[in-house]
């Protein structure tokens, strides 16, 4: 098994055993990296220097007998996680040119692990988008398939995972940015519950929504990175303070008697049909490994994806305040006087999608509007919370499809911002609720990864991490990779 | 003519006194040259979030439970959106609609010692902004975020005050509380301690309120009163002269000693408030607000009302002397070491002190004269060492020399001469080197007692017991 085909704890076992060093394992994945851009344009930024240095650390470490579980295992990082020293874009030209002071949370607590960043990658604008076009860095394409997009926002994450140019990707999801791109590029993505990993250092597009997250292979690998990011963190107030379980020591609990729910409303209309069969295939699976099939019911998970655009763009308008054009990131040439400094500034500075979006949340925030729509849509985020609650009263898990359809051809939805936003309407809920849910390959609807997504009550994160292990162990679909890539 | 009924609110703002700020661990302190107390978090870099600063919301509480007011079990932060460079997040996080204070009073009294009731409508922790330097920086703007981030607590009054004079009282009233509590250090040149007055006047015995002014910015009592007064006057010559008043934000200029209009409310910002998702609603257990209230010091008016029951002193006097909790402890002092001239230790805190801590500008903290220094001099006072007038002088010397009223008297020579022979020998002098006078006093010009007294003070130096030359005198023209 070459190099880059392996996951983490095959990494990790490979590193312990003198196999390969840290270095060596580094100069490979980079040079498949650099090699990528071309085609896949997964990376916003390649940290080769920086990357080498911290792989020979790594390497000396565990010659001293220092090294932990994590130590010079390779991670790239989503553009929207800040990274000290290193410049961080969000995607957006409003940040081309700013380099972090810091570091994220997620960044610093890798780091002490002894995980070595190779680069950071490509997303839509601010996170604001469904398939990796939003970026001022131009659109990731889909390592199946060139044509086609990796979905969004974490594109570059989950192309460079699928590529095997990374056995790990950071990522994030406020709407189904982890969980879509995962899908569609045929990997293994987790969106924690909202709280169990810090937002300090993840820069906010909707602050009550936002989660990070991880896009890998597999579970199993999933598992070793969530219990090193998930924890509190005294400069998050909206992260909890609770114990963070051994996923990996979880990870083979028996699936008998698991109660799987199935709701109607993820199966509607529009659904593609070959997908349905690989979704109704793994519930097969399930079965055969002792799960229960249950119905349940989320009446009103059709309304998330209006919901969904209210709240994401009410809270994007005010994060996004702050690119102002005063303190760092893009300032217009020669401004007139200060209106005209944070007109073209950020008329310059921020791409269509992200105006489309201030421009909705602020009206939705507006006197006379707060009540109609913010207010509303609150609300309606209540019922739809609620309905998972009572769902989950019968059900320990609810399987369904991750995204209606599989990759679909660039520039094919950008026309339409509607149809866009329609791919992430299996995947909203999880986000309103706070819930956590991951996506895992189930086989192929024409050709194209589809994925299967589970849902969990909060906090349950070792359960479907288990459920999802327990189906790879049944299946090999997280070990295709696509051609040119193996 | 109509008459006219002036109608005020207040809205103070007062800097908490916390060491680090409302939502980074920066540091308050005033004066550190422009944005050194800044932090990533103050300069609203991308990615970083604001943390509560629990003494924060403890001080809050502590002014909640000293209003009477209701001290909300569950309060909620919102960003108050606009652009400004001295705004880095570019929006204020701020409570909106549900402070963490409602429904408290402070009762202040009148100029005819009556007593009024104001009502606190609500009190709620915001963040300031930073401050935007226009001058010294030809052609361009400084911004200095030192004070961005700095925990607020904005006090807003109902429109209970009728004058300027109210309006006053009730300001210095707050900020007798607010130092008493020790969560606001006062300082109103510093900014610590400013307010904005909401201003209308209406037909007298009318209901509805009129259209409002609101003043921003007044830091100091003087400018409240004058800025209300002429605002109130600028009020009623508008309408009495057929024009209306503009609901409008207006700004005083002292210089000028007038108001002028700032912007229009018409025109003005939508905030677009909504709950900060970054911060968790404030929920206040019981037994939090038990652990502050226990913390509560005796506030003004309990220590107003115990001074005038255990010192023996009117109302106005204990009313002085409570004015701030350190002139009050600085009295009690006093009062102590002086025991039975509570009333003498009165005069000379409320008067000889107070004058001298105002003419050196001097908070009395750094007093030049300890109050065990000054109960030195009460007691000497007390047992007739020296007279009130020489008391005067020693004072003076304690407070430019640093020393004790013993010290001076001593080195001075100020011993009071209650010597009944010493003084008698004075006028003994004084009667046989003014014959003539003493024939016409002695044929009936009772005006020349004044004089002979004159000339036995002079004689003995002042230092004769002011009751004892007149006693002696009186018995010794007659013998």
């Amino acid at each position: 098994m070459k190099l880059h085909e392996k996951g983490l704890a095959a990494l990790s076992a490979g590193l312990r055993a003198k196999e390969f060093s840290s270095v060596e394992l580094t100069r490979h994945l980079l040079q498949r990296m650099e090699a990528s851009q071309a085609q896949l344009n997964a990376f916003i930024s390649i940290t080769a220097e920086q990357a080498l240095r911290s792989a020979a650390a790594a390497d000396r470490a565990r010659a001293s007998g220092q090294a932990q579980l994590l130590t010079g295992l390779p991670i790239v990082h989503k553009d929207i996680f800040c990274t000290e020293g290193v410049r961080t874009t969000c995607g957006s030209r409003m940040l081309d040119n700013f380099v972090s002071p810091y570091d994220a949370t997620v960044v610093a607590k890798l780091k002490s692990a002894g995980m070595v960043m190779l680069g950071k990658t490509n997303m839509d604008e601010f996170a604001m988008g469904s398939s990796n076009e939003t970026s001022f860095y131009g659109p990731v394409k889909n390592p199946w398939n060139p044509h086609l997009v990796p979905g969004g926002s974490s594109g570059g994450s989950a192309a460079a995972v699928a590529a095997r140019l990374a056995p790990a990707a950071t990522a994030t999801d406020t709407g189904g940015s982890i969980r879509q791109p995962a899908a569609l590029c045929g990997v293994t993505g987790i969106k924690p519950t909202y709280g169990r990993v810090s937002r300090y250092g993840m820069i906010a597009f909707a602050s009550s929504l936002d989660q990070g997250g991880l896009i890998t292979a597999s579970a199993e690998d999933a598992a070793m990175l969530l219990g090193a990011i998930a924890g509190f963190d005294p400069r998050d107030s909206t992260s909890v303070d609770r114990p963070v379980p051994d996923y990996v020591a979880g990870l083979n609990a028996p699936l008998a008697g698991l109660r799987l729910g199935i709701a109607r409303e993820f199966f509607d209309k529009g659904l593609d049909e070959a997908g349905e069969q690989r979704v109704r295939d793994a519930l097969r699976v399930y079965e055969k490994l002792g799960a229960r099939i249950v119905d349940v019911s989320l009446p009103n998970l059709p309304l998330s994806v209006p919901t969904y655009y209210v709240v994401a763009p009410a809270e994007c308008s005010s994060n996004l305040a702050r690119f102002d054009g005063v303190r760092y990131g893009y300032r217009c040439e020669n401004p007139r006087d200060l209106m005209d400094l944070y007109r073209r500034s950020r008329g310059e500075g921020f791409g269509a999608e992200v105006k489309r979006r201030i421009m909705t949340g602020t009206y939705v925030l507006s006197e006379g509007y707060y009540d109609a729509y913010y207010l509303q849509a609150q609300k309606v985020r209540q019922l739809i919370a609620s309905d998972f609650e009572q769902a989950f009263a019968e059900a320990d898990v609810i399987a369904g499809p991750t995204t209606p359809t599989p990759a679909f051809e660039l520039g094919s939805k950008t026309a339409d911002p509607i149809t866009m936003y329609l791919n992430d309407i299996y995947t909203i809920g999880a986000n309103l609720a706070g819930l956590p849910a991951l996506s895992i390959p189930c086989g192929f609807a024409g050709g194209l990864p589809f994925g299967l997504q589970l849902v969990g009550p909060h906090f349950s994160e070792d359960r479907l991490l288990a459920a999802a292990h327990g189906y790879q162990r049944e299946t090999d679909w997280h070990t295709r990779a696509p051609d040119g890539y193996s | 003519m109509t008459q006219w009924e002036t109608v005020i609110g207040l809205e103070i703002h007062a800097q908490l006194a916390t060491r680090s700020k409302i939502f980074s661990g920066s540091s308050t302190a005033y004066g550190a040259a422009p944005n050194v107390q800044a932090n990533l978090v103050d300069l609203g870099y991308p990615g970083v979030l604001p943390v509560l600063n629990v003494e924060a919301v403890r001080m809050a509480v502590k002014l909640g439970l000293a209003l009477g007011a209701t001290v909300a079990p569950r309060s909620v932060f919102a960003r108050k959106n606009y652009f400004y460079p001295d705004l880095p997040k570019g929006y204020q996080i701020s409570q909106y609609e549900l402070p963490v204070v409602a429904d408290g009073a402070l009762e202040i009294v009148l100029d005819d010692g009556t007593r009024k009731r104001v009502g606190v409508t609500r009190a709620h922790l915001e963040e300031d902004a930073g401050k935007s330097l226009h001058e010294s920086l030809p052609g361009f703007s400084g911004i200095d975020l030192n004070r961005a981030g700095t925990p607020l607590i904005e006090i807003v009054s109902e429109p209970d005050l009728r004058s300027a004079k109210e309006a006053v009282a009730y300001m210095k009233k707050m900020h007798t509380l607010v130092r008493y509590l020790q969560i606001c250090d006062g300082n109103m040149q510093e900014g610590s301690f400013r307010c904005d007055a909401n201003v209308s006047v209406r037909p007298l015995g009318a209901q509805k309120l009129g259209t409002r002014a609101e003043i921003k910015n007044l830091n100091s009592f003087r400018f409240v009163e004058k800025a209300i007064n002429y605002e109130v006057e600028r009020q009623i010559e508008l309408i009495e002269s057929g024009g209306v008043v503009l609901q409008e934000t207006r700004l005083y200029d002292p210089e000028k000693s007038e108001t002028r209009s700032m912007r229009s409310k018409e025109s003005s910002n939508d905030y677009r408030y909504f709950p900060d998702p970054d911060l968790l609603p404030v929920v206040l257990e019981p037994a939090f607000i038990e652990s502050v209230r226990a913390t509560l010091p005796e506030l003004p008016d309990a220590k107003a009302a115990r001074f005038a029951s255990q010192y023996g002193l009117n109302p106005y006097d204990a009313g002085v002397l409570t004015a701030s909790h350190e002139l009050a402890a600085y009295y009690e002092d006093v009062a102590a070491r002086a025991p039975g001239h509570a009333e003498l230790a009165k005069n000379w805190v409320a008067g000889e002190l107070s004058a001298a801590l105002n003419s050196d500008g001097l908070e009395i903290g750094a007093s030049r004269v300890s109050s065990e220094a000054l109960a030195g001099l009460v007691a000497r006072i007390a047992d007739q060492t020296i007279s009130g007038k020489i008391a005067k002088d020693v004072f003076a010397a304690m407070w430019s020399e640093g020393l004790s009223a013993d010290a001076v008297i001593e080195a001075r020579g100020l011993r009071q001469i209650t010597d009944t022979g010493a003084i008698e020998r004075a006028i003994d002098a004084v009667m046989a080197s003014n014959p003539s006078q003493l024939a016409d006093y002695r044929a009936g010009k009772d005006k020349l007692f004044g004089f002979f007294v004159g000339q036995v003070k002079k004689a003995t130096q002042g230092k004769a017991n002011p009751a004892q030359p007149n006693e002696l005198l009186r018995k010794k023209p007659q013998g």
